[in-house]
């Protein structure tokens, strides 16, 4: 063991993933710079703009504000864990389809908030999202679309969970 | 042009082409990329909003395990006073190694003094802390007016006003005195029934952009720099670099990783210099050196605060005789505010016989202003379009009516005597009257409409694109312009629909200076017009070389054959895109092209926005309940895209005219640097956006585009006053509307 450093165990999207930190270190930097997560973006890095989403044993973070000892045995999900096998998510087919990102960086942060949300509420409504998704900064889309998406996404789901007849 | 009434791919709504990586996190952008070696920077900046700098010692610094170099302004070139064109401004480059780092004084709070390089980011920002810096504080001047004073505190120990084009002799604050002048404004405020005249006072705001300034340097053993950075523009970023480290431009090279975010404040360089000299003074390591929010809020950007006074006179008819306007901007520490082009904004929408503008330049202790979406027009625009509103008011007359009366049509004069040519201005207002939105009740208390214009001027630029045809009938584009927010898709469509084959046959690909022809930056909303012209003129050189090789085929001359729906064909013989493609080899190998333009035919924009708002009296809050933003954009090239644009505007726009603003102590030490404390609006503050997209084609384009981006900031903070003043009964004139100054406006506070 390097001294000075902590050895972390964690499974990362799915993977057992054990890792070396030092105890200053954010969960966010050790994703990115020790891991090659770049996916996580880190931009405000205090908190403010929901860029560096990721779940946290199913709980949605910002993994800037996470020391990455404090992910010893707990399970994390980055927006590189979130399509399947075989093509996309549908949250993020459908961020494609509704032109729903301009410049992209806050992206991933969106889909893997997103993903969190649908996941505890599969049926939000257009108000539940705009709440939930307030932690998420968007400064090129004003939104709309990214709202949009997370519906349409939404509406998807639950129709290829239960067969469930969208109404248009 | 324009011949073409129907558009086989202009119009459709395709997946982007970079959109699998952009939704699964794959994409590269500049704090994404790692290199071997590479080590890690931390800046110094400043506590203090104005002082002389008497000493730095960074010996602690450097004996520090782990720091490999440290960087002071003695390390730059003093480079001469000249200045450059940096798209949508200029910059002298003596005042921009000055910002790099401050060299004799530190101008405003967040002033880079020091750079570090360490084998981590934790030990440089450890070492950042052994700098010891000796200052002598001096007094801040921080506001626009005080620093107009003949007895401020004068920042530069070189600027002399510019008054009207005569440099004067005393030391002072203002950079600049320019006038605009069209007919009399006396004599038409003698014809005038109805006068209005108010003073506006609007923050300083920034543009806001999520993924913050990074730079990564190599400065080889040979001499060659290679920099990957989040730019607006890779061949600025080059220019920039050349003047302030005084190295040829064959010796830079700049690689733009994906940008996440810029409205204008991503063409000037911070990071890369400090970056470069690290690398060659840390025996040629790679650096990387980025910013958090606080540096991006403190040391970039912003756009100007300023101070406008308009005066506008009307006919009881509503024609409106004249308009003066007299508008002071912030420049920050260094001159170059966007007052000129505030001043093309101002009276932008209308036809107007007399026309007075007055604007100064001045520098204060803020942070240099960049360019910001529209910039300088945001401002203007609210002065000028609450002034209206009030005038609509006084006539009792229809503000859109009022609006349209007056709107400017081809043939018609700005006050700089440039006249118009075709434009959408009155369609833009028409749709706006005509929209179910400004008919429909508004019922509830506290609650109100309002309307306002906005116009921008657009531009064209420099672009240059090459393109390969494969095989198998797809073709790859190299262009030249960072695609800030879908621009490879507006591109590859224009070559799709000139080529006449599926968009989705174009792979297109964001190229270095070293691998693709002069471009200028994504800027201006410039790139779907001038880079689409470029692929336009692009996919015709192709088709021409496709046609010399079916006629080679078939043994005919070049000029019989014809390319018509995606087919070449002479006589009989007919071979579509794909299949001549396949057929290169037998004719002579690969079919390349590349062009270079710089068209000047772009056409301005126009938007007509319409917003409800309601008011809460107790804590001044101001809710926006409906936004509908009507814009003519030439010719919608990816309409989901166009539709963004213009709601990304109308974001930004709310963030200015109700929440956004720089919070300066007395002492200029900017006291909100966070996006916590910086508010801009989160996708609670915001309703759905509905888009209007009118298109009135420009003459000037093959595919009729004009820019889109920049004009849908403008109206927003003049439709939010005039819905409050239709709400509760009072006109806010300084930005932001902030719950505290919306309760002032109300004799609450």
């Amino acid at each position: 063991m390097t001294p000075g450093k902590v050895t972390v165990h964690t499974r990362i999207n799915g993977e057992e993933v054990t890792f070396l930190c030092e105890p200053r270190q954010s969960l966010l930097e050790v994703l990115r710079m020790e891991l090659g997560f770049t996916g996580a973006k880190e931009c405000c890095n205090n908190g403010n703009c929901g860029a560096c989403s990721v779940l946290l044993d199913g709980v949605l973070v910002n993994s800037c504000l996470v020391l990455a000892v404090e992910a010893e045995g707990k399970s994390i999900l980055t927006v590189e864990g979130i399509a399947p096998a075989e093509g996309l998510h549908l949250l993020q087919q459908k961020f494609l389809e509704h032109a729903a990102l301009q410049c992209g960086i806050c992206t991933p942060g969106f889909i893997v908030s997103a993903y969190a949300l649908l996941q505890r509420n599969p049926r939000p409504s257009e108000q539940e999202v705009r709440r939930w998704m307030a932690g998420n900064l968007c400064r090129c889309t004003g939104y709309d679309k990214i709202i949009a998406a997370v519906l349409d996404a939404a509406a998807c789901l639950r129709e290829k969970a239960s067969g469930e007849v969208r109404v248009p | 042009m324009n011949e073409k009434e129907t558009y086989r791919v202009i119009g459709t709504r395709p997946l982007r082409p970079d959109g699998a990586d952009k939704v699964t996190g794959r994409a590269l952008y500049g704090a994404d990329l790692r290199l071997p070696g590479m080590l890690y920077g931390a800046v110094l900046r400043s506590p203090h909003a104005h002082a002389r700098i008497l000493s730095i010692d960074t010996s602690a610094a450097e004996a520090l395990p782990g720091v490999k170099a440290v960087v002071t302004a003695a390390d730059l070139p003093d480079v001469e006073a000249k200045v450059a064109s940096l798209g949508e401004g200029s910059v002298n480059t003596r005042y921009q190694s000055w910002n790099i780092l401050a060299r004799e004084k530190a101008l405003y709070y967040g002033h880079a003094v020091a750079v570090v390089a360490a084998a981590s980011v934790h030990i440089a920002q450890e070492a950042v802390k052994l700098i010891r810096v000796n200052y002598e504080v001096l007094p801040p001047v921080l506001d626009v007016l005080q620093a107009m004073q003949a007895d401020a505190p004068i920042l530069l120990r070189d600027l002399r006003t510019d008054e009207l084009g005569e440099k004067g002799s005393a030391l002072t604050n203002v950079a600049a005195h320019h006038q605009t002048k069209k007919g009399d404004v006396e004599r038409g405020f003698q014809e005038a029934a109805v006068t209005v005249e108010r003073e506006f006072h609007t923050a300083t705001v920034h543009q806001g952009y999520i993924e913050p300034q990074n730079a990564t340097a190599l400065y080889n053993q040979d001499g060659r720099i290679t920099i990957w950075c989040s730019t607006q523009g890779s061949f600025g970023v080059r220019d920039q670099l050349k003047d302030i480290l005084d190295v040829p431009v064959a010796q830079i090279k700049v690689v733009p990783m994906e940008i996440g975010g810029g409205f204008g404040g991503k063409n000037n360089v911070y990071l890369e210099p400090l970056a470069a000299l690290l690398s060659k003074k840390s025996g040629h390591k790679p650096v990387r050196l980025t910013m958090n929010h606080a540096d991006v809020l403190s040391a970039t950007g912003p756009t100007s605060g300023s101070v406008i006074r308009v005066k506008m006179g009307a006919r009881k008819d509503g024609r409106i005789t004249a308009a003066q306007a007299w508008l002071a901007y912030e420049a920050g520490a260094f001159p170059g505010s966007p007052v000129t082009s505030g001043m093309g904004v101002i009276f932008g929408p209308y036809a107007i016989e007399n026309v007075l503008l007055d604007g100064y330049d001045v520098v204060v202790n803020k942070p240099p202003a960049a360019a910001y979406r529209a910039p300088g027009g945001t401002n203007a625009a609210f002065a000028a379009e609450v002034v209206i509103d009030e005038l609509a008011e006084k006539l009792g007359m229809d503000p859109l009516d009022l609006r349209l009366l007056n709107a400017a049509k081809e043939g018609d004069r700005k006050a700089d005597g440039v006249a118009y040519g075709r434009i959408g201005c009155v369609e833009v207002l028409e749709a706006a009257r005509n929209h179910p939105h400004y008919r429909a009740p508004l019922p509830g208390k506290f609650r109100g409409r309002g309307v306002a214009a906005g116009s921008w001027g657009n531009y064209g630029g420099k672009s240059s694109a090459s393109a390969s045809v494969n095989s198998d009938g797809s073709v790859n584009l190299v262009e030249g312009s960072v695609d800030i927010g879908g621009s490879r898709a507006s591109i590859s469509m224009q070559l799709a629909e000139t080529l006449q084959i599926p968009v989705e046959s174009i792979r297109p690909q964001v190229a270095d200076t070293d691998t693709v022809g002069y471009t200028e930056g994504t800027y201006g909303s410039r790139t779907t017009f001038a880079t689409g012209w470029a692929v336009y003129e692009l996919g015709r050189r192709l088709i021409g070389l496709l046609c010399e090789r079916a006629a080679q085929l078939w043994d005919v001359e070049p000029g019989q054959v014809t390319y018509e729906g995606g087919v070449f064909s002479c006589g009989g013989q007919r071979l579509s895109f794909a299949e001549l493609a396949g057929k290169m080899d037998e004719t002579g190998g690969a079919v390349v092209a590349s062009v270079s333009v710089q068209p000047e035919t772009w056409g301005p924009a126009f938007a007509a926005h319409i917003v409800d708002v309601e008011v809460d009296p107790e804590t001044g809050k101001v809710d926006i309940l409906r936004y509908t933003a009507v814009q003519d954009v030439g010719k919608a090239v990816h309409p989901a895209y166009v539709e963004g644009q213009i709601q990304g505007g109308v974001a930004q726009g709310v963030g200015w005219g109700l929440s956004e603003g720089y919070y300066y102590d007395a002492q200029g030490r900017l006291a909100n640097a966070s996006l916590l404390d910086y508010r801009m609006p989160t996708s609670l503050d915001l309703p759905a956006i509905e888009t209007v997209i009118v298109e009135v084609p420009n003459p000037g384009h093959p595919y009729g585009v004009r820019g889109v981006g920049e004009v849908p900031i403008v109206p927003p903070p003049a439709a939010i006053a005039n819905a409050i003043y239709r709400a509760v009964g009072v006109r806010l004139t300084t930005l932001p509307m902030s719950p505290a100054r919306v309760l002032e406006a109300l004799g609450k506070a």
